[in-house]
């Protein structure tokens, strides 16, 4: 969780500097952001689960960031009044564990076009813990992004926790039932993967294949489309990496595949990242590093309560080490590749 | 004989056997390079090929990057063990074959 750690441990490592390579081989330095289109708002670091890959530390220990209803209005009236956002992009944590969860999606579809809430799914289906929160979602046509590391237990409990699985598949057979992920249905259940060690991600249409086959043949579940996601080298999955002696090879890894085509489509160009305290970042990755939107000519922190769609608009992007997750491969963002 | 004979430092000399035989080595890379792209057969597939003969061939550095290649295409655990008994089987039934050599080999001495 020492965001200041992680840059610095990142930055002592033998390896060519991110912004260097923007500069040479991409001609794109400093990077620049366009009027954002997505707002990803961050609910707070509560969740249920303790996944080792957890790029924000998250666990049923981390009640210190909880947004307020008060930030939640903010965001709401930031989109109302700028007309690029269409879509508001709900995470975590598990987000639906915030007691105002409901409230705000229910408010967030009346103001972006496309509302999307990213879910470890194993509370969807708990009737208990979360009630009838997926007919909540779906008569409000909330596109939900549910993160299934493997289409096997082993790979996805090892990673995730024991009985994660089996929890996520009784959600997704549930979340079908009512029409999530099936064909027609206009509700959209999309899955993330993310490799399960200290490796790269498969082509997202070869992995998407295997999924797809694999989950309707083992359990019987659909889902729509499958984003592929690097593990970003921030959080607990860079504590993984130091400790495992992995984090040498896996940053050379992500610098040798260093893509300049997947730079133009990176996430933090479009999507603004809102902190559960209302400070706004580039990207959900600089949020937990705390490295903060940088507005011109501003000695003030951008946040939400102040958000000014015009300023934010062209402004410089903080990229760092950690931006090598990104840009490896075909690319990665928090939609999949990105080339 | 504390030291290993196989050396993961090695690897990074590879392309050093190209030095007397650069245009070799060239065609070597540019052939190796197409042979692992997706063709009749797709990555993954290739991937597992590659990882089944080189443990067959218990070369430690294909082991290794070919494990991680696997990893990288998709492939699982439980896939890459059933490759490796494939690579396992035929080199068992290739010993056991032998054998049909050996029954030759004494009928033609035995009383």
């Amino acid at each position: 969780m020492a965001s200041n750690g992680e840059i610095s441990g990142l930055e002592a490592l033998a390896i060519e500097p991110f912004d260097e390579r923007l500069k040479c081989e991409v001609g794109l330095y400093p990077l620049k952001a366009s009027a954002p289109s997505t707002l990803q708002v961050d609910l707070g670091s509560f969740c249920n689960l303790k996944c080792r890959h957890c790029h924000v530390s998250a666990g049923p220990d981390r009640t210190d960031k909880v947004m307020t209803r008060s930030t939640m209005e903010s965001c709401l009236e930031a989109v109302a009044g700028n007309a690029s956002i269409s879509t508001i992009d709900i995470t975590g944590g598990a987000p639906e564990m915030h007691p105002d969860f409901k409230w705000f999606v229910a408010e967030a579809v009346k103001v972006a076009k496309k509302v999307m809430v990213r879910t470890n799914l194993t509370l969807m289906n708990n009737k208990a813990a979360c009630d009838d929160i997926g007919e909540f979602l779906a008569a409000r046509k909330v596109e939900l992004v549910a993160s299934l590391p493997y289409y096997r237990r082993e790979e996805t409990d090892r990673m995730r926790g024991e009985g994660v699985f089996k929890a996520v598949m009784e959600s997704m057979k549930y979340l079908n039932s009512i029409g999530y992920g099936m064909d027609g249905s206009g509700l959209k259940l999309n899955l993330v993967y993310n490799p399960t060690g200290a490796f790269m991600a498969p082509s997202q249409s070869a992995i998407e294949a295997d999924f797809r086959r694999e989950l309707t043949r083992r359990e019987g579940v659909s889902f729509n489309n499958l984003f592929v996601i690097t593990n970003m080298p921030i959080g607990r999955f860079f504590d993984f990496l130091v400790e495992s002696d992995n984090l040498m090879p896996y940053m050379e890894r992500l610098a040798s595949a260093f893509n300049p085509d997947s730079v133009e489509g990176l996430m933090c160009r479009t999507t603004l990242s809102v902190a559960s305290d209302g400070t706004l970042y580039d990207c959900d990755f600089n949020r937990v590093l705390g490295l903060k939107s940088l507005l011109p000519d501003s000695t003030t922190d951008a946040t939400i309560e102040s958000f000014d769609g015009d300023t934010l608009d062209g402004r410089d992007i903080l990229t760092a080490q950690h931006c090598y997750g990104c840009t490896a491969g075909a690319g990665s963002s928090c939609a999949g590749e990105t080339t | 004989m504390t030291e290993s004979y196989y050396k993961p430092e090695d690897l990074l000399k590879f392309s050093s056997i190209g030095d007397d035989a650069p245009e070799l080595w060239k065609k070597f890379n540019e052939w190796y390079g197409e042979v692992f792209k997706e063709g009749a057969l797709t990555e993954r597939e290739k991937a597992l090929i590659a990882l089944a003969v080189a443990t067959a061939e218990q070369c430690p550095y294909c082991i290794d990057a070919f494990t991680k290649t696997c990893l990288e295409k998709g492939s699982n655990t439980e896939q890459m063990t059933e490759a490796i008994h494939v690579a396992s089987a035929i080199k068992g039934g290739a010993t056991l074959i032998h054998g049909v050599q050996m029954r030759n080999a004494a009928k033609k001495v035995e009383l």
